[in-house]
């Protein structure tokens, strides 16, 4: 899907890389799943809803916990704030006051970054949390997008293209409305850049969500 | 994505998908409609909240059938629980969900505050919900209404106990079951099967316990032409 569009001086070239995906991989937990993207692969795996600190619980919803692993090294401060944004839009998502006094635990892992990291962890969470069974009221993905240094925006950016640019951006968009969940963004841009590039992530959105459509039902008519 | 509910019988759909019913008659009559698990009513909408594949039984029932391995308590259900503890007058019984259900020492057939059944922590008991809603801690009982035990408390003495997912034991216990009917012809054995997806298994030997229990768990996934040939190689070899 090639879209080239002139816009007074600026060209802006959206295409995502290939992306792909695999279920239940995993034996242990209730719902895994894989997503890659491009060479960025993240493995997701959900546990719940199951028992849950009596420190941590909550009267009347599920506590949600995002924990995210590099592929080498300690989990550091921007691990942190990257599970802080997929447990945001998780929760949002999630129909957590269906079960009260419960934990769901997601623990995300990245077998490689190459770039978009965050929006592929929250393409494997969700596919992660379909796959588990827990009630959503409506899906999520996530796309991310870059805008270089003459002011063309690329879509899903690889982890060069990412240093080289002026401004990283990251979004979480839901299936029902393709509104925008939840935003992460890096560097110096203009209000009308934001614009245009929730604009092209909109419509980059689509093609994800046909994608899980498309994946979920080879799944079940297979079984 | 509002979808017209009659196309998407049989087919997989995604949380967050409207389904539309058509009204047959446009008179103020009001149809009563059945929504079952995966489906959930938000105003005068019916939406999905699990994916899977939409299923229908006359006249006005609906829901998703999915493959789900993380068992929640609901009402009426029979489950293999292990006791973890006494206290009191309660058992606590383990049941694979979020918290530990309570069992009363009343709730089994002829006991009276005199005559206390002879549980101990660590045995399987079989059992059905009374109460399990997502407020309240759930409860067991080994009694049927009319005070009968009806198949139900402790049992297990030998045998082996293992996990499968949720959908499998809901095929082992429709009615029809074929995996059942083909499995009684290899050798007898006995079988529990607990909706929280726990299945019990004994046979007359230690290894043909081991073979079941492994027939079963690797069940899943298999069509009915690749189950019928495992079949027929192990009875094979049994016999």
């Amino acid at each position: 899907m090639m879209e080239v569009t002139q816009s007074g001086s600026a060209q802006h070239a959206a295409v995502l890389r290939e992306f792909g995906c695999e279920h239940s991989l995993l034996s242990r937990p209730d719902g895994s799943a894989s997503f890659v993207q491009g060479d960025t692969t993240v493995l997701a795996g959900v546990y719940g809803p199951a028992e849950v600190m009596v420190s941590k619980e909550s009267f009347d919803r599920a506590t949600l916990e995002v924990t995210l692993k590099p592929k080498v090294g300690m989990p550091g401060v921007a691990e942190r704030s990257k599970e802080q944004c997929v447990r945001q839009t998780c929760e949002a998502a999630l129909l957590t006051r269906l079960h009260p006094r419960t934990s769901i635990t997601l623990s995300l892992q990245t077998v490689h970054d190459d770039g978009a990291l965050l929006a592929c962890c929250l393409n494997a969470a969700c596919m992660a949390l379909m796959d588990a069974g827990l009630p959503m009221h409506c899906l999520f993905c996530g796309v991310c997008c870059a805008i270089d240094q003459q002011g063309t925006i690329r879509l899903d950016p690889t982890a060069r293209e990412e240093k080289e640019s002026r401004a990283v951006m990251t979004f979480a968009l839901d299936s029902t409305d393709c509104r925008v969940m939840m935003s992460s963004t890096k560097g110096s841009y203009t209000a009308a850049e934001l614009q245009q590039c929730i604009a092209v992530c909109q419509r980059a959105s689509e093609s994800i969500f046909q994608f899980y459509r498309d994946s979920v039902s080879r799944r079940y008519c297979k079984a | 994505m509002l979808c017209c509910v009659k196309e998407k019988i049989g087919e997989a759909v995604l949380p967050g998908d409207l389904l539309a019913f058509e009204i047959q008659n446009s008179e103020n009559k009001r149809e009563k409609l059945i929504c079952g698990p995966g489906l959930r009513r938000d105003g005068e909408d019916v939406f999905v909240c699990k994916s899977g594949i939409l299923r229908h039984k006359e006249p006005n029932l609906y829901w998703i059938d999915l493959q789900q391995r993380r068992y929640v308590p609901a009402k009426g259900e029979s489950v293999i629980g292990i006791v973890t503890a006494k206290s009191g007058d309660v058992f606590k019984v383990d049941v694979g969900g979020s918290e530990q259900a309570s069992l009363s020492y009343l709730a089994f057939e002829g006991a009276t505050k005199r005559n206390r059944p002879n549980v101990q922590v660590g045995d399987l008991v079989y059992a059905q919900f009374i109460i399990a809603n997502k407020d309240m801690e759930p409860e067991l009982v080994c009694i049927d209404s009319c005070g009968r035990a009806n198949g139900m408390g402790v049992f297990g003495a030998g045998g082996l106990l293992f996990k499968v997912s949720l959908g499998l034991v809901r095929k082992l216990l429709s009615p029809q079951s074929e995996i059942v009917k083909d499995l009684e012809k290899i050798f007898p054995f006995e079988m529990v099967i607990g909706l929280n997806g726990r299945i019990w298994v004994k046979a007359k030997t230690t290894q043909q316990t081991l073979i079941v229990a492994n027939i079963l768990e690797s069940c899943e996934n298999m069509t009915t032409e690749q189950r019928r040939s495992i079949f027929g190689r192990v009875s094979e070899n049994v016999l």
